[in-house]
């Protein structure tokens, strides 16, 4: 029974991934990639490890999934934010159909 | 126009969905016969595969934000391809390499963040 | 040094978790290996105490916080794979602001990172002193501060200022 959720689990953890993969390619730009991909590559990921947990039960692969998902939700946000930040100091526009940019509006009026 | 490419792109990603599940069944360097181990080799191609779609961003990416997004993305992918490679083998080391690789590229792309925000290392 | 004590805990628990069945030499080992990093790095472990002082704190992180969180986690997720598999991109994307009550720098990490996991949204950059959030939000639905503040950061703010704050009012 364990197995079978554990691998149920890993098939959606591969769904996710393809998925958010594939938004890095379809999407327009830098920001939006980052959405897609850090979340769904993110919650895959994790997905994956947990059913690996479901199949090894508390053996010492499954006790370093769990682990594994700790580090992994705790450092992905993290950086997902430092590179959108870093990206928006690099000058990097956003798409051309974006309605509305706060950011950058704010920066204007701190140089003036 | 839009829609024949998506037509068309959702074609091929089909079709090569389609041939890993019914005929990637074995890899060379896994063991076979165990249970679910081609279960196992076909999850490990799938992940291989989105890896490469990962490889076209981070080789064409317009601006340098592209390429580290695809760094990062390809570190926390790789943890998942150690999660398989453990099952498949029944060797729990493999989990240590994933979970030091996950921390690293985690430095790593503060690294190259910092890098592209035209800072110094030093803050 | 109850910053101390707690670190050396938690590296000793993450030691023991990796070298599962342990043996007394392993254990050994660890207990050497947590003590040296406990008292090279034990002073930025926990910079505010106050959070220690109540259990309720803690309670509350785990059965309010976290399951909103992986529910918020979960619905991200479909909503991404809805917009990345539509055949005609149905994004608006944009920058707006967000206002926030919060003033802790773990209340304010927290927020920010749970909005970055939550559908639709990417937290750009923070400004601590106003208590302003720049927010990407991949459909737009409310350009002026209030509306966006209520639709992002309205389900996780109430919870993180009972978890971090000092004083609740």
């Amino acid at each position: 029974m364990t197995d079978t959720i554990g691998l149920v689990m890993i098939v959606a953890g591969l769904v996710f991934d393809v998925l958010g993969c594939l938004g890095l390619i379809r999407l327009p730009d830098v920001y939006n990639r980052l959405q897609a991909s850090t979340k769904c590559v993110t919650l895959g990921t994790c997905s994956i490890l947990i059913g690996t947990f479901f199949i090894t039960g508390f053996t010492s692969t499954g006790f370093k999934a769990l682990l594994a998902v700790f580090f992994l939700v705790l450092t992905s946000p993290v950086s997902a934010h430092a590179i959108s930040r870093g990206a928006h100091k690099a000058g990097i526009k956003l798409w051309k159909g974006s309605t509305c940019d706060a950011l950058e509006e704010r920066n204007k009026e701190a140089q003036q | 126009m839009k829609t024949v490419r998506w037509i068309l792109g959702a074609l091929v990603l089909l079709g090569i969905l389609l041939v890993v599940i019914l005929y990637a069944t074995d890899v060379v360097f896994l063991p076979s016969g165990r249970e679910h181990s081609g279960f196992f080799a076909r999850a490990l191609y799938i992940v291989i595969l989105s890896a490469l779609m990962v490889f076209f961003r981070i080789l064409k990416g317009p601006t340098p934000a592209d390429r580290i997004v695809g760094v990062d993305i390809l570190g926390i992918l790789v943890v998942g391809l150690c999660a398989i490679l453990a099952l498949a083998t029944d060797r729990s080391w493999y989990l240590d390499i994933g979970i030091a690789w996950g921390l690293q590229s985690f430095i790593g792309t503060l690294a190259l963040a910092k890098f592209m925000e035209g800072r110094t290392f030093d803050d | 040094m109850k910053s101390r004590a707690l670190m050396f805990l938690a590296a000793f628990a993450v030691w023991c978790l990796l070298s599962w069945p342990p043996t007394a030499l392993q254990l050994a080992a660890g207990a050497a290996a947590s003590l040296l990093a406990a008292a090279v790095m034990g002073r930025m472990f926990i910079t505010r105490h106050h959070m220690l002082g109540h259990p309720m704190r803690i309670l509350t992180f785990i059965f309010h916080y976290m399951p909103v969180f992986t529910w918020e986690l979960i619905k991200a997720n479909f909503d991404v794979a809805y917009r990345v598999l539509h055949p005609g991109l149905p994004i608006n994307p944009g920058i707006v602001k967000l206002k926030t009550g919060l003033k802790s720098d773990m209340g304010l990490t927290f927020l920010a990172n749970s909005i970055t996991l939550t559908p639709g949204t990417l937290t750009v950059d923070v400004d601590k002193e106003q208590g302003i959030l720049y927010i990407h939000w991949i459909y737009v639905r409310g350009r002026d501060i209030d509306s966006a503040s209520r639709a992002i950061g309205g389900r996780f703010e109430p919870i993180l200022r009972r978890i971090f704050e000092e004083v609740v009012p």
